[in-house]
């Protein structure tokens, strides 16, 4: 009885999301009205009522997913594909979005959510403008409850019920996995808003400074929660898969990071158009690109078209109609963009010189641009062969590192120096006389550097530029911090935080020490200048495994360091084994113990590592993200009504600048 | 206003190549690299840095040079295939360690098992440009005389041995 009622509840769910997609942007044109150019009020009015109810039917069926996840009702075909009456409670909830139908109605969930937040957090809005936003979004979530409905419903029974279910897959059996997808997809689907914004400006006709600031906050909360995903998918990668790697350029994780560079780019276009009205065009077009992109992911995992080391199960029905809905999505809007453009964007004679903060911005998107196309070229090329006939391939990190790292050399060289340049008009020689003290602090630090660690040539440039970053940022904090706003001090932080990233990674890469050694208990392998004793192996089952778990001594020089547990297990149910490694964290290193395979004549092989820095990585990563949100927070953005005063153009110039 | 349609151009294209790629079928490709004598090359064995391996090696041999990388995670699936095929010893197989890094492509080998009589290591791609390899894995089969009879490009599937790859071995072995 209750999964026909979460099956009713989606239905319900699309037929208002009909009524929100439609009615409110109709009646925002004018449509049902006597006269032209007045809005049918009535019609606009529905777009609130309608999102919330739409929200709280898409909710309830949520909770009849959860629902049947905890008392393992196996009748309903997804709960019996991704769950086990074995399954510890806690995964049984999470499974609720492990798998592919699951993950869509979390979609659709995140969704309902934004919406209704913007539907609460509007107030201050045109009511015209408001309406159209929520038809775009609800317009959106048509498309995805379509296909849910049509392809991909998780509540379709399987009769008889069978006896127990298949289990869930034992690598997304971990805390990180409980939080991760949804974080991603906060971040994912959050990009929807600034997408409906600047859809809602190319209809309505206007595109100044305040729609800027309206879609700025929503932008920032978004990206802030894509950058936390990507920060907890790749942390997760690092501990669980067990071979001690955290980026792979796999299709997936590409799939989340083009979103977040388009992102990057729309985060900072949107502050010109904000401050100085310029950019207009650009930056709705990012805003277009950036949802786009993360349809786009969506497509490339839920469809099936690039084989990923952790795909979804794929089905060619599903392709087409997430591909008949990108070509409606994207293609639409970017029609309607090359429409209206033209008219509305047109900014109002206001001029930069060649080197000012507009300039540099605008360096920044093209870059972030540019990377993110490449990155694109590099997930699909192996499709663009495949459908020229030309056989499946794998473009993997040779091809990435090779074109991404060269493209953020010169993001690295003036993330730092923008601040310091004045809008409009900056004086070149000015701003390095003023960067002087950072340049030779970041110089003497390359020496240092270099010096101490006997660093590689790429080592040694990677140090300097994230010196270099996290100087000339410190610089700028020191010089400027009075009077600043929330959105300042967030710029100050994320960009700090880039430079513990890029300090950590490149340590990481330069500098890591693995070792894959043959051992039995009472042997010892060496990684860096440490030592790993396999003292002794012990069983350790769960629930729904079997295990053996092994302790590791780990000294420097004869002095102990860490003890270490690093386990095997084999999922019963499942048939697969896992690899749970031990890893001892550290302010400068980390130290990583994973179990392989056990080799005939008892021994086993392990591999032990030292990762330098490694925590800096991930520390760089939650840096960045506080800073986001430390700039969505900015008091202005809460101002009240009084914005729609604005003039198209503040001149407002920092008093830093 | 034309300038403003480039997007919606990109993306016309884009899609096209997204639907061809949910009919993709993988198919042989014609390479002008068969019915030529297999590019000469001497490079460094993988294993042991101080053994040399070239082409001419194999002369008077049939034998199978498959190009494969640890980072390439179509190789993945293929690699228990070529196991299982090595086993059999219908051919000789060399690997070619395509743009990789050595401790990590001999690491591969230790976990995952090494159907190679050997494997030569091609850090910068240089031999790989010269054989118009353009993805991984691939792979070619040489005659007796060392000229390219076949060339595969994705992975070698049972299908595929048994189909093609054993039918061809044993004419070229006969020939």
């Amino acid at each position: 009885m209750m999964p026909e009622l979460g099956h009713l509840a989606l239905i319900l769910a699309l037929c208002l999301a009909c009524l929100q997609g439609f009615l409110p942007l109709a009646g925002s044109l004018g449509a049902g009205t006597p006269g032209r150019g007045a809005s049918n009020l009535r019609w606009v009015a529905l777009a609130r009522p309608a999102a919330a109810g739409q929200a709280a039917f898409v909710t309830l069926a949520f909770a009849i997913l959860v629902h049947a996840f905890v008392v393992n009702d196996f009748s309903v075909a997804y709960v019996a594909g991704n769950s086990n009456t074995a399954l510890p409670l806690v995964y049984r909830v999470t499974a609720t979005w492990g798998g592919h139908e699951g993950s869509l109605l979390l979609w659709v969930q995140v969704l309902a959510l934004w919406t209704v937040a913007v539907a609460a957090f509007s107030r201050r809005l045109p009511d015209e403008v408001v309406a159209r936003v929520l038809s775009v979004l609800g317009l959106v979530s048509i498309g995805f409850l379509c296909f849910m409905l049509f392809t991909s419903d998780p509540f379709d029974r399987t009769l008889p019920a069978p006896a127990d279910g298949r289990d869930l897959n034992p690598l997304l059996q971990d805390v990180g996995m409980i939080v991760h997808p949804p974080l991603l997809y906060m971040g994912y689907v959050g990009f929807s808003v600034a997408f409906a914004f600047a859809i809602a400006a190319l209809v309505g006709g206007k595109l100044d400074a305040a729609w800027a600031r309206w879609a700025r906050p929503w932008t920032l909360v978004a990206w802030t929660f894509l950058t936390l995903g990507i920060f907890l998918g790749s942390f997760w990668a690092y501990y669980e898969l067990g071979w001690g790697g955290w980026w792979f350029w796999d299709a997936v994780e590409n799939a989340s990071f083009m979103p977040w560079l388009v992102g990057t780019a729309l985060v900072h276009s949107l502050a010109v158009t904000e401050k100085r009205g310029l950019f207009r065009n650009w930056t709705v077009l990012l805003a277009i690109l950036a949802f786009s992109l993360s349809l786009l992911g969506t497509f490339l995992v839920r469809s099936g078209v690039l084989t990923s080391v952790h795909a979804f199960a794929s089905d060619p029905r599903r392709g087409l109609f997430i591909l008949v809905f990108l070509a409606f999505v994207i293609g639409g809007s970017l029609l309607l963009y090359a429409w209206r453009a033209p008219a509305i964007g047109a900014a109002p004679g206001a001029r930069f010189s060649l080197f000012s903060r507009e300039s540099l911005l605008l360096l920044n998107n093209v870059l972030m641009l540019v990377a993110a196309a490449t990155v694109l070229l590099g997930t699909l090329y192996p499709l663009f062969l495949d459908a020229l006939g030309w056989g499946k391939i794998s473009v993997g990190p040779p091809y990435f590192d090779t074109v991404f790292v060269p493209l953020m050399l010169p993001v690295l060289l003036f993330i730092a120096v923008g601040p310091f340049a004045a809008w409009k008009h900056a004086q070149a020689a000015q701003v390095a006389r003023r960067l002087r003290p950072a340049a030779l602090l970041t110089a003497a630090a390359g020496i240092a550097a270099a010096l101490l660690a006997h660093a590689t040539p790429a080592v040694a440039l990677g140090l300097v530029l994230a010196a270099w970053t996290l100087l000339a940022t410190l610089q700028h904090l020191v010089q400027h911090r009075r009077g600043q706003s929330a959105a300042w001090w967030g710029m100050i932080v994320a960009h700090a935080g880039v430079g513990i990233f890029v300090a950590g990674v490149t340590l990481v890469k330069g500098t890591e020490a693995a070792d894959d050694v043959s051992l039995r208990v009472g042997a010892t392998a060496h990684a860096g200048d440490y030592a790993f004793r396999f003292v002794s192996l012990d069983k350790a089952d769960g629930t729904n495994y079997v295990g053996a778990r092994a302790t590791f001594e780990v000294t420097k020089d004869g002095a102990p360091v860490a003890t270490l547990y690093p386990e095997k297990r084999f999922y019963t149910v499942q048939q697969m084994p896992t690899t749970e490694a031990a890893i001892d964290r550290g302010f400068l290193r980390d130290l990583y113990v994973s179990l392989g395979e056990r080799t005939p004549d008892g021994a086993w092989i392990v591999r032990v590592q030292h990762k330098p820095f490694m925590g800096w990585v991930w520390g760089g990563a939650l840096i960045i993200a506080s800073g986001g949100l430390l700039a969505a927070l900015d008091r202005r953005y809460r101002a009240r009504r009084a914005t729609a005063a604005v003039p198209v153009v503040t001149t407002t110039v920092e008093s830093s600048a | 206003m034309k300038r403003y349609a480039i997007p919606l151009g990109i993306f016309a294209i884009l899609l096209v190549f997204l639907g061809a790629g949910l009919r993709g079928k993988p198919e042989e490709v014609p390479s002008p690299f068969i019915g030529k004598p297999a590019p000469a090359f001497s490079l460094a064995r993988l294993e042991d840095a101080g053994k040399v391996f070239t082409p001419q090696d194999m002369k008077g041999k049939v034998w199978l040079f498959n190009v494969w990388a640890s980072w390439c995670t179509s190789c993945r699936a293929e690699h228990p295939v070529l196991v299982a095929f090595a086993q059999q010893a219908a051919v000789p197989i060399v690997g070619l360690n395509y743009m990789d890094q050595r401790e990590e492509g001999s690491r591969w080998l230790d976990k995952f098992g090494n159907p190679y009589q050997l494997s030569v290591f091609d850090a910068d791609g240089k031999v790989g440009t010269d054989y118009g390899v353009y993805g991984v894995p691939e792979t070619f089969v040489i005659d007796k005389q060392g000229v390219i009879r076949l060339k595969l490009t994705g992975p070698v599937t049972p299908a595929v041995i048994r189909d093609t790859l054993l039918p061809l071995i044993q004419e070229l072995n006969r020939a």
